[in-house]
């Protein structure tokens, strides 16, 4: 049986800092959607919001919530989260809905108003949870990790700092005419390097913003598409994957690594599962990508995932970006849309996003920025707490 | 005179200037754990719900390292004026396992190279009327010297 669900339409709410609901956000990029789809509201069966933790009540129950404000029609709903994997985790509820015959067409909506600054824990003492204890016994934030992977960077690679502000310059001249990125103003290498240290060696233009946005897509059977239009893009795989103990790599928002001692190590480390996962899925690799989005919320992070996601052998990322193979024009362009770098970060709509554009790129539309002849690519994202998060799109 | 008493309890023993990180290692498999967890063993191959507590390495070598430049919000409490701080990742060999924790007073980053060996101290994160609350720092082992 084929795994492919056809992507009938997406839409999005301009990143920013818009200083209104989530909810505004997300109806706007569902009806973006629906319009790109040639549906109306009244034809969704499933409604798969990803939530939000920073707006109270509605944003735990986001699928309902955008379906109230949709207007009630009866559809099915669910609301997930998985930090800053959400969206994947509601892209794999409401695919797995349609590949189960569950239904034949879903929206997936994801938006979140964002605070300014550091992401600080919710509220209340509780010693028990990892992410308020980082806070307050060490003053561990969410920078700190992005630090202490760029230094390992330094120390195993011999990455430079200079290498790491490469990346913003890159990202910033895709995002330059992206209407739905938040930053579209092209970054001298200079400029990041004068910008303030935040968590040495990263300086705050090689750390991504919090934002305000919202990303949608329409899903459906292959059998619902072919009623609607002629060779949709195809999400060919989801993966949701979790680490596998023990994992030696620390991680947001955990004090310690799991313990080497007494137990074998997993063949794939946590990050390199996740792609991984997803390539077998699909039965493609690597080299059958055209382009791939991946999760920079840090400039060093994205060197990372080059490696992670098997662009790259260990230690070769900055090769790889110093070539330009990585920019448009080049073998295989990461972050074409300009990534979190030009965006900044909504949570739950990040990894919703990231398939919105895949799929402008498969068909050709991402205009300004589009990958010549683009025919599948990948997205990769992390969320705390052991959320993988990898889709492949096809056409 | 104020009493000396750890931020959150259970994490490490108030033992200057030998103080030791607690957790706990599984009576099957031994594998450990910090902070220590005491209801069942996380490795999915062990059925073990035998916990020891253990007193854990007080030395290890640095894996990585980084700063907080910029004062982290609440829950932490910041030190006013606020003052920047290093940041360690240290592999304890006998455990396989890496723990993070502030650098102590007075190193900075361009005192730290990955591999240099580092060890436990305390430090006071901030006080009240009554007590003066202690966290873990790590801090180069004496003698020894980063930063190339
Ligand atoms: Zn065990």
């Amino acid at each position: 049986m084929s795994k492919d669900v056809a992507v009938l339409g997406v839409g999005m709410h301009p990143w920013g800092k818009w200083g209104q609901s989530f909810v505004r956000y997300g109806v706007k990029a569902a009806q973006d959607a629906l319009r790109d789809a040639g549906l109306r509201w009244r034809d969704i069966q499933f409604v798969a919001g990803g939530d939000t933790i920073r707006n109270g009540y509605p944003g735990f129950v986001a699928g309902a919530t955008f379906a109230q404000a949709l207007g009630w029609s009866g559809a099915k709903v669910s609301s997930s989260y998985g930090a800053c994997a959400t969206g994947a985790q509601a892209i794999s509820v409401a695919r797995a809905h349609i590949l189960a015959g569950l239904c034949d067409v879903a929206l997936v909506i994801g938006a979140d108003a964002a605070p300014k600054g550091f992401f600080a824990p919710t509220g209340g003492k509780r010693p028990d949870d990892p992410d308020w204890l980082r806070f307050h016994i060490q003053g561990i934030t969410n920078p700190t990790y992005f630090g202490l992977y760029a230094r390992r960077r330094m120390a195993v690679h011999g990455a430079t700092q200079r290498d790491f502000a490469a990346v913003k310059v890159k990202n910033a001249k895709h995002g330059l005419h992206n209407p739905n990125a938040r930053y579209r103003k092209e970054v001298p290498l200079e400029e990041v390097l004068s910008s303030a240290l935040v968590a040495d060696p990263l300086h705050l233009l090689d750390i991504c913003a919090t934002s305000d946005g919202g990303a949608a897509l329409v899903l459906s059977s292959m059998d619902f598409a072919r009623k609607h239009t002629t060779d949709p893009v195809k999400i060919a795989a989801v993966s949701t994957v979790t680490p596998v103990y023990p994992n030696t790599i620390i991680e947001m928002p955990n004090l310690a690594t799991d313990s080497k001692t007494g137990v074998g190590l997993p063949e794939l480390g946590f990050k390199e599962s996740i792609a991984h996962d997803a390539y077998e899925e699909a039965a493609l690799g690597p080299k059958d990508m055209s382009l791939a989005e991946v999760y920079d919320l840090s400039t060093a992070l994205e060197l990372d995932w080059y490696e992670q996601i098997g662009l790259c052998p260990p230690g070769d990322a900055e090769k790889l970006l110093r070539d330009g193979e990585t920019t448009i024009g080049g073998r295989i362009p990461v972050n074409p849309s300009g990534g979190l770098a030009s965006f900044g970060e909504a949570v739950p709509a990040q990894a919703i996003a990231q398939v919105c554009e895949l799929t402008w790129q498969l068909r050709g539309q991402a205009e300004g920025r589009q990958v010549e002849g683009a025919k599948a690519g990948v997205t990769v994202n992390q969320g705390l707490f052991g959320h993988g998060s990898s889709v492949i799109c096809t056409v | 005179m104020k009493t000396h008493v750890p931020a959150v309890d259970g994490l490490f023993t108030m033992d200057p200037p030998e103080p030791r990180l607690l957790g706990t290692r599984c009576r099957g498999c031994g594998t450990y754990f910090f902070p220590a967890e005491r209801t069942f063993c996380r490795n999915p191959d062990c059925d073990e719900d035998a916990l020891e507590e253990v007193h854990l390495s007080r030395t290890g070598t640095l894996w990585s390292y980084t700063s907080a430049n910029y004062q982290p919000p609440a829950p932490f409490v910041a030190k006013d004026p606020f003052e920047p701080f290093a940041i360690a990742a240290v592999e304890l060999e006998a455990e396989g396992i890496t723990i993070l924790g502030q650098v102590a007073d007075g190193v900075g980053v361009e005192a730290l190279e990955a591999g240099m060996p580092m060890e436990l101290v305390l430090r006071e994160l901030y006080q009240d009327e009554e007590h003066v609350y202690f966290t873990w720092n790590w801090k180069p082992t004496d003698g020894a010297v980063g930063g190339a």
